[in-house]
């Protein structure tokens, strides 16, 4: 359950941003890679807990799962890597190699206007 | 109003691994983050590791566990340093935790830094702690399912220690085929370094502890 402790970076971030834009923050849209292990229930679970009672209560996370990317030594094609198969999707090549996995971002975050 | 931030979520955990990774080459220190299952034997198989090496490499310990100095007062029956880190509760340690262990550990005497994190499978390799290598170590107990399932930690990982295997030949009734975990893992990681080893034996620590020690001279 590692999800409590990227809440409660997120939180730190977010307030921060808030107080810098005076202004009630509603959703924040995060993006990660496979290997980061995120579970969106969890995420959500942990940043309701901790975030109630303060300013970012009532904020929707919506979180992007950028798939594992592949680089074919065979046909040289990028592809999206499915770990059950292993293979290049494209020329069905066991031989690549796997492109960096994307980090655990804080994209955007969407506040309250008026 | 929409904001772009683009930060990286973890970054204040980055800013200490960075701490720590500085820490280690200046010190030309070799340190790696063990990563396993609780019960797999990553204890055992430290404290086999360094009564192994006692005469070429001084190896130091950081213990994470959420509760107890047990392992720590395992690791410390071999003579070698260590330093216990309790997470009460938290599932991984931090790079920050790691940073404060550091100050503790007489680490000028130091070749080698093993940081056994807490037993899970998943959630401590998200974390950077500043290490040069993650080393997971799947037991055979657990079953050979597990790096499909579990593909983060092998993905990552430069070594793979499978423990136990003296439970194979004891005709003991595990299924546990060490073909179908090689070729899963190197599915997952073309690069990593697989060693089938029995912790409570011996078998197989030729090889392991050569290698740690050929890692060792690389930093130095």
């Amino acid at each position: 359950m590692h999800e409590m402790s990227v809440a409660q970076n997120l939180m730190a971030t977010i307030s921060a941003e808030a107080a810098k834009q005076k202004s009630k923050p509603i959703k924040a849209k995060i993006s990660c890679g496979i290997l980061n292990v995120i579970n969106d229930e969890l995420l959500a679970e942990a940043f309701s807990a901790i975030s109630k009672g303060t300013s970012c209560e009532s904020i929707r996370l919506e979180i992007e799962h950028k798939p594992m990317r592949g680089l074919c030594k065979k046909c040289g094609r990028e592809f999206e890597v499915d770990f059950s198969k292993g293979r290049c999707t494209c020329c069905d090549s066991a031989d690549f190699e796997l492109l960096e996995d994307a980090p655990l971002i804080l994209e955007e975050i969407e506040f309250e206007t008026g | 109003m929409k904001v772009k931030i683009g930060k990286k979520i973890l970054s204040a955990n980055e800013q200490y691994a960075e701490q720590n990774r500085k820490y280690f080459a200046e010190r030309k220190i070799l340190c790696l983050n063990m990563i396993s299952s609780p019960g797999s034997g990553k204890t055992s198989i430290l404290t086999r590791t360094i009564n192994e090496l006692k005469d070429r490499l001084k190896i130091g310990v950081i213990e994470g566990d959420i509760q107890t100095d047990y392992d720590a007062q395992r690791i410390e029956a071999t003579g070698a340093d260590v330093v216990q880190i309790n997470t009460e509760g938290a599932c991984h340690l931090s790079a920050a935790q790691v940073s404060g262990a550091l100050e503790k550990l007489s680490a000028s005497k130091l070749e080698v830094i093993i940081i056994e994190n807490v037993g899970n499978l998943v959630c401590p390799s998200a974390f950077e702690l500043g290490e040069n290598a993650k080393t997971a170590v799947l037991s055979v107990a657990e079953g050979d399912d597990k790096p499909a399932k579990y593909p983060a930690l092998f993905a990552k990982s430069k070594a793979l220690l499978i423990n136990k295997i003296d439970l194979l030949s004891l005709g003991a009734a595990i299924d546990f085929d060490i073909e179908k975990v090689k070729s899963d893992v190197h599915r997952l990681n073309k690069t990593i370094e697989i060693f089938n080893v029995s912790a409570k034996t011996g078998e197989g620590f030729d090889r392991w502890c050569d290698w740690l020690f050929e890692q060792a001279k690389k930093q130095a």
